[in-house]
């Protein structure tokens, strides 16, 4: 039982220990009075110490990361998200666009390429809208510019083309689009007016 | 011969692997500290990223820059490696695991680490490039200003082991927690730490890599498996640094139970290589969770850090650990 026994070694720590900490106070009393108290504080690495606490405390937290292609569903989206374009249509079916071409001419990537005609009814229409993917940046100028929110971004952004042409997104390709996204759009719309 | 070549391959092997993975290891703890994950992809959770990293490394091209000087190009990445593996031989693992039990280890040790920034100078001086030039001056200026401060911090575990082989500086520091060198020397514990960080070009003294306003610094010419020796001698550097802290400061491979009774019974079973794992493994944390707080130093700032704080702290703390000793005291 020979760990029970405190040895002369032991009872020496305690010696030691007045000796060792007592020239580390006055270490720190003489730089107190010599350089002052900001020095001295500064010379602790107290502001480093909690720099190092607020870090040291979000290693534990939960983190915010949403797994893209695993939660993609769940990814939180402005209503003003630029995602990929589309036309839309009155609720009769008409199209809106009116071939102002405000669109054309705001695009800095000069990705749209319009040419129109006038209808039998005495209106103005397109009778090709393309859009160059390639080209387009997703600015949002155009659905910006546009004076009957015909051409408008969606949220979606998870699009590629695998063959060279399908770069170039033709009027009937884009009024498909906001044929399938037209509720998201209206209800998009409605928030970002509110 | 054979033997020692087999006891240099039982520290590089380990050490190899441990670098590997204290880079997955480092972007997993600064993506926890940032809020995100980090790497999870390759593997389970991101634990086979670092042969990912490897491959990749291996299998990319050496970029050899127009107008290089050729054999330094070549050269200087090995002058990085060698003395960060170089110094590790006279590391104490435990009782009877050193491989070369010389006299002056602590000074081998000090002449290998500063060795290392012949390879950084040469790769500045080498790629032909402004951004690696700049960078080597800068890691060349930083190395010399703070190895001062470094040496004046460990006379103090000098002094008190009366000897420069480590292994006798850690029978010095025998008798547990307390009787280790931190608490005598606490100031320059600090400042050997600072110094050290300094020395292997780690954040918040990373000025020779400047990723904002030198790109990379000296290894910015560098690509492939030139790139990834820098790489390996870095991150073998920091886990160097750490081991020879714990070694020099905080008991080496001792239990920190000792003295103490009961607990100390029941943790002798435990070899002394797990200690100086453990230790070591904190001071590798504390590389990453400064990397992950601080912000870069400002050059100017460095060196008056260097020259006007640390070197007046550890010259004014030699006279007081000199009075200790002389009292009996430590």
């Amino acid at each position: 039982m020979d760990s029970i026994y405190i040895s002369d070694e032991a009872l020496g720590v305690g010696m030691n220990l007045v000796g060792v900490f007592g020239a580390l106070i006055t270490f720190a009393l003489l730089i107190y009075f010599i350089f002052g108290r900001d020095q001295l504080k500064s010379l602790l690495l107290l502001d480093l110490l909690s720099g190092l606490r607020v870090t040291g405390k979000k290693l534990f937290e939960p983190k915010t990361t949403l797994h893209f292609p695993d939660e993609g569903e769940s990814l939180p989206t402005s209503p003003r998200f630029k995602g990929m374009l589309a036309l839309r249509r009155y609720e009769n079916g008409q199209e809106r666009c009116i071939a102002c071409k405000l669109c054309e001419a705001v695009c800095p990537a000069l990705a749209i390429n319009i040419e129109s005609h006038e209808h039998t009814d005495g209106t103005r229409r397109t009778t090709r809208f393309d859009i160059d993917a390639f080209k387009c940046i997703n600015c949002g100028l155009c659905a910006e510019a546009c004076p009957v929110d015909s051409i408008v971004c969606t949220d979606e952004m998870n699009y590629s083309f695998l063959r060279r042409g399908d770069n170039i997104m033709t009027k009937e390709q884009l009024l498909a689009i906001g044929d399938l996204y037209e509720d998201q759009i209206a209800r998009n719309m409605e928030k970002d007016r509110a | 011969m054979l033997m020692i070549f087999i006891y240099a391959l039982c520290i590089l092997i380990p050490l190899v692997v441990a670098v590997a993975y204290l880079t997955t290891l480092e972007r997993k703890i600064i993506g926890y500290m940032q809020l995100r994950v980090g790497p999870n992809r390759v593997g389970f959770g991101g634990m086979l990223q670092p042969i990912a990293d490897a491959i990749k490394f291996v299998t990319k091209e050496l970029v050899y820059p127009e107008h290089a000087d050729g054999l330094l190009y070549y050269l200087s990445p090995l002058l990085l490696l060698v003395p960060s593996l170089t110094a590790w031989a006279v590391i104490p693992f435990s009782e009877s695991w050193v491989l070369a039990d010389i006299d002056a280890g602590l000074l081998f040790v000090f002449a290998m680490t500063s060795l290392g920034s012949y390879g950084v100078l040469l790769a500045g001086w080498a790629s032909n490039s402004k951004y690696a030039m700049l960078g080597s001056m800068r890691s060349c200026a930083q190395i010399i200003s703070y190895e001062i401060a470094m040496g004046f911090a460990l006379v103090g575990v000098i002094l008190l082991a009366d000897s420069l082989n480590l292994q006798k500086i850690v029978y010095a520091q025998a008798g547990g927690i307390l009787h280790w060198n931190w608490l005598p020397l606490f100031p320059m514990f600090i400042v050997y730490w600072i110094c050290a960080v300094a020395e292997t070009n780690r954040a918040p003294f990373d000025v020779a890599e400047g990723e904002s306003e030198l790109v990379a610094g000296f290894h910015v010419e560098y690509s492939g498996m030139l790139f990834a020796t820098f790489f390996i001698a870095e991150y073998a550097n920091m886990i160097f640094i750490s081991v020879f802290t714990s070694t020099l400061f905080f008991g080496g491979w001792l239990s920190p139970f000792e003295g103490i009774p009961y607990i100390s019974t029941w943790f002798s079973w435990v070899p002394g290589i797990i200690w100086l794992a453990g230790k070591s493994s904190f001071f590798v944390f504390l590389y990453l969770w400064m990397r992950a707080t601080f912000p870069r130093y400002r050059y100017d700032q460095l060196m008056m850090l260097g020259w006007k704080t640390l070197i007046p702290i550890s010259l004014a703390w030699i006279p007081f650990i000199s009075a200790m000793k002389l009292w009996g005291w430590v």
